[in-house]
């Protein structure tokens, strides 16, 4: 046996550091399907209680849609379980490559290539269209699997202050002489639910004839008129070089991601990604649960509006409640509480009046700016968003935090 | 010549704060302390190596050795 006491009481020591760190994950039982109510078993062992979910990525209410249940059973019927080879032995079907053409069309791109998630798409794409005579030049807030992606490419890397465009092209000057420049950022940033200015990022490539590559995860399916993404927010499709984005959260919130943009790029990914490469890509009940998210958006906005209008009545809820909140018109709503512990006591106050949301702290925020993290869906009907609010209103009361600033809460409960 | 420290404090508030978190000092600690994270270090990497003309090899450039400015100045040194 190689697993001594030593062994055990190195990663017990680890597991005790983050404990004591206050930094120990626990995974909190769900015993429902995901939606707009679910029945969730906290804390572990007791009866699971119905809350309003307000803290999923399910965006559009698409996670349980009958319609996408249907074709996903229909996909299993008709294209089996599994493939059990990767893409290009023999694990590649007709559905596969219609879902290709469809986001290609949904994002207004030229092609695009599947992978099993989004965080596989961003930890082979840079690794497969960039060599040591290039630069990555990323947005300081960028999701954690662009930098695993990054970090696994022999470009070098340089990074600029959270969407400060002076700073960007700063960057963009002082690596001039680099064969390739890509810019690198999210569409929309996850933890403070700020939108790039893409536009601007988009001119700025231009200008220093630099790729720009966006992750739109939390985008796709909702941000823009018809829900294409923060490039039509910004009026820049078609000039987006590099998209990647996931079909685990708005997109019906099951698995897979993909890049979509210009077709060389797509085609290096296609011969060297290695998440492409060395993994099965996603089951054929996936993609054709995907492929039935794609057909009910193209046809009607009526989820992305409803998602707005929901929104809307959230941000003006809670700024005339008197909580203070980040910036941003996005379905991502931080409620700013600064202080990890209150963050903490006031996600489970919630979860005792029946609302489900997470208290956010250092390190997946900065230190003092810990919050909860609020996020709405077109799934939530106008009952749900009040009773979460009035939820909201009576915990904000009890920790006296209505109307107060940051500086007045910050010396209340500290930061 | 201007004291190394200044330099080098001057480039890490211009490089890495803004208005919340511009009171850095000698020995603030920046890794740690969370205003520089460790992906974003490699600009001072190279602002040190094109500024002082030297080379610092990647082992050496761990986070403990650029925690702040007075470690910094410290390793700068070593590799002149
Ligand atoms: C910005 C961003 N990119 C990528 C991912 C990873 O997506 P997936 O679940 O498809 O791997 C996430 C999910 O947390 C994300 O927020």
């Amino acid at each position: 046996m190689a697993y001594s006491d030593k062994i055990k009481e190195i990663y017990q020591n680890q597991l005790t550091g983050i404990q004591e760190a206050g930094l120990f994950k626990q995974e909190r039982f769900i015993h429902s399907s995901q939606d707009a109510e679910i029945e969730v078993e906290f804390p572990t062992g007791s009866a699971p209680k119905k809350v309003i979910n307000v803290c999923a990525n399910n965006y559009l209410g698409l996670s349980s849609h009958p319609e996408v249940i249907k074709a996903a059973h229909e996909g299993l019927d008709t294209r089996g379980y599994g493939m059990s080879s990767v893409r290009f032995i023999c694990g590649t079907q007709d559905i596969h490559r219609e879902l290709e053409n469809k986001v290609s069309e949904f994002l207004g791109t030229e092609d695009t290539i599947l992978f099993p998630s989004c965080m596989d798409a961003n930890a082979g794409v840079f690794e497969a269209i960039l060599t040591s005579e290039d630069i990555m030049i990323s947005d300081r807030l960028v999701h954690a699997s662009i930098i695993d992606g990054m970090r696994l490419c022999a470009a070098q890397h340089d990074t600029f202050k959270h969407s400060d465009m002076a700073h960007l092209e700063k960057k963009l000057q002082l690596h001039a002489d680099k064969r390739l420049k890509v810019v690198i950022n999210d569409g929309v940033y996850s933890m403070d639910g700020d939108t790039a200015k893409l536009d601007e990022m988009a001119a700025l490539c231009e200008k220093y004839d630099a790729l720009l590559f966006v992750d739109e995860s939390h985008s796709s399916g909702f941000i823009g008129k018809t829900g294409r993404g923060t490039h039509e927010k910004c009026g820049v499709m078609g000039k987006i070089d590099i998209i990647t984005t996931t079909f685990g959260k708005a997109l019906g919130g099951a698995s897979g991601g993909c890049v979509s943009g210009r077709k060389e790029i797509v085609e290096m990914c296609r011969q060297k990604a290695r998440p492409y490469l060395f993994s099965n890509t996603i089951a054929p009940v996936v993609v054709s649960g995907v492929l039935r998210v794609l057909d009910i958006l193209s046809q009607s906005t009526e989820r992305r509006d409803k998602l707005e209008e929901n929104t809307k009545f959230w941000r003006k809820g809670l700024t005339e409640a008197g909580f203070v909140l980040k910036d941003g018109d996005t379905p991502i709503v931080p409620v700013m509480l600064f202080n990890a512990k209150l963050a903490q006591d006031f996600s489970k106050d919630l979860f005792d009046l029946g609302i489900y949301a997470i208290g956010f702290f250092f390190p997946v925020v900065p230190q003092g700016a810990a919050r909860i993290r609020t996020q709405i869906s077109a799934g939530h009907e106008m009952h749900h968003l009040e009773k979460a609010l009035d939820a909201f209103i009576q915990v904000g009361k009890k920790y006296d935090i209505l109307g107060k600033t940051k500086q007045e809460i910050i010396e209340m409960y500290g930061n | 010549m201007e004291d190394m420290k200044e330099i080098i404090l001057e480039y890490v508030i211009e490089e890495y704060c803004d208005e919340e978190n511009d009171d850095v000092t000698f020995d603030t600690p920046l890794i740690s302390g969370g205003i520089v994270d460790s992906f974003s270090m490699v600009s001072l990497k190279r602002f040190l190596e094109n500024k002082y003309k030297i080379s610092i090899p990647d082992a050496d450039a761990s986070p403990e050795a650029f925690d702040t400015v007075n470690k910094i100045e410290v390793l700068v040194k070593r590799f002149q």
